[in-house]
């Protein structure tokens, strides 16, 4: 049994999922491996949005996923760091947007 | 990681032993074994894999180096004294004489300039009409006054030049080729486009040479072309014009690092995956032949470092030359060989499947 939630070796099984429902599995593979082909944006771009997404989310196998696909991609550690602070810059500011709402109901409250 | 000052034989390191190289390469104490390549090969019908035709032969002057790379392959350092002679060197215009077709001699090493009889030998080839490559590692220009008019001499001799930058970054190229290397690089650069390397219309060529400085595998050549052109000229005013993206192959100092920094398994599971039967077609061994600084002949650079020589059908050392049995001799092939099939491929001219 497991003793962890999360195990690195369960990355590699991600294509497994289409075991119990294989047509929304296959679509779902279909749609992302479009996602990232070559676009209006380049293969290293996307692989540096993916980064940001996969710490804004913070999944595990995504960080080591798109770890491994920005180094091979390319991009440097200045990119990827940028990338990170992106995320956190997002999902901080995401937090402190709230202090409006915050605000307004202590306006709403005091007198 | 460090890079090590003494190369692997001067350390008396296991890996600098290639029985116990390729006994590592066979059994590699992984949960999963890799099908042998032979066998690989065998699927898509490329079995025994022969010769194309030879039209390059690469010629390694030496292990001398003024660098001792993370992942070099051929062990070079400046503790390495095995370098060619010039009576090997004439052995080598003798086959050329006689291998009219053979229309490109690459000079490798080691830095082939480190040579003493380099200089004689590109003068002794540059009549016979031949491209001629010299893979020059850019910071021997800068290492000694004696070698600071190379880009001179190269353009005097219509070399083409293909030089080693790992990044456009100090801190990826300096953790591979050493400290200071990438500073160094730079200035080379542009000495060299001062010349006329890499301008437009000039006639000389500068082709640089990307390789991942990690465990990892090389991206798309064109991708990776436009931003090393980008940020080269951005950042230092450099121009150029191919990039080539070269796969690590395990053999020598990056199969050493793979193991230390427990990448090995995790790497060739990569490489065996990516296997690509277009660039099996299509890689180098197929239309070259590789000549050791002894004057051994072997089916390429990495099989001559894991001292793998060409099929015993074939002459195997230079003053027997004869490019006929050579061409029809069979490849003899390795676990490293995954290489050079992953991907899109990878060859001392860079990419194979879409060539």
């Amino acid at each position: 049994m497991e003793t962890t939630y999360y195990n690195p070796a369960d990355l590699k099984k991600f294509g497994n999922i289409s075991e119990l429902q294989p047509e929304l599995g296959r679509k779902f593979f279909d749609y992302y491996g479009e996602v990232f082909k070559e676009g209006a944006l380049t293969e290293r771009e996307k692989a540096l949005i993916a980064l940001a997404v996969s710490h804004a989310v913070q999944c595990p196998y995504c960080i080591d996923a798109y770890t491994s696909d920005c180094l091979e991609k390319g991009a440097d550690e200045n990119q990827m760091m940028e990338a990170v602070h992106v995320a956190a810059a997002i999902k901080g500011g995401a937090a402190l947007v709230h202090g409006v709402q915050m605000m307004n109901k202590i306006k709403e409250l005091t007198m | 990681m460090g890079i090590p000052v003494k190369s692997l034989k001067a350390q008396h390191h296991l890996f600098a032993d290639p029985t116990y190289q390729l006994e590592v390469l066979r059994h590699a104490g992984l949960e999963e074994e890799f099908p042998p390549f032979a066998v690989r090969l065998q699927e898509h019908g490329l079995y025994p894999l022969r010769p194309t035709g030879t039209t390059i032969l690469q010629i390694n002057l030496g292990k001398m180096c003024n660098q001792t790379c993370r992942h070099c392959h051929v062990d070079a350092g400046p503790d390495r004294k095995e370098i060619m002679t010039r009576d090997t060197m004439q052995l080598c215009l003798d086959a050329l004489a006689k291998a009219p077709h053979i229309a490109t001699v690459d000079l490798t090493g080691g830095a082939p300039e480190m040579n003493p009889d380099f200089r004689w030998f590109v003068e002794q080839l540059y009549p016979l009409g031949r491209q001629i490559i010299v893979r020059c590692n850019l910071t021997i220009i800068l290492a000694n006054k004696k070698y600071h008019d190379l880009p001179l001499f190269f353009k005097e001799h219509g070399v083409q030049v293909v030089s080693s930058l790992p990044y456009f970054s100090a801190s990826r190229t300096d953790a591979q080729r050493g400290g200071g290397v990438f500073e160094k690089s730079i200035k080379a650069l542009q000495l060299l486009n001062e010349v006329g390397y890499g301008q437009a219309g000039s006639g000389l060529q500068l082709d640089l040479v990307y390789n991942p400085s990690g465990a990892f595998l090389p991206a798309s050549q064109k991708s990776l072309e436009a931003e090393f052109k980008r940020r080269l000229l951005s950042g230092y005013g450099i121009v150029f014009n191919n990039l080539f993206c070269i796969t690590n192959l395990p053999v020598s100092r990056y199969l050493d690092y793979l193991v230390e920094s427990d990448n090995y398994g995790s790497y060739m599971e990569k490489l065996v995956n990516a296997f690509n039967p277009v660039a099996a077609a299509g890689v180098m061994c197929r239309n070259t032949v590789s000549v050791g600084w002894d004057g051994l002949l072997y089916d390429c650079d990495f099989n001559q470092m894991l001292e793998l020589k060409v099929a015993p059908s074939a002459p195997r050392h230079i003053r027997d030359f004869d490019l006929q049995r050579l061409d029809e001799r069979a490849i003899v092939l390795n676990q490293h060989c995954y290489g050079c099939t992953a991907g899109a491929g990878s060859s001392c001219g860079g990419e194979t499947a879409g060539k």
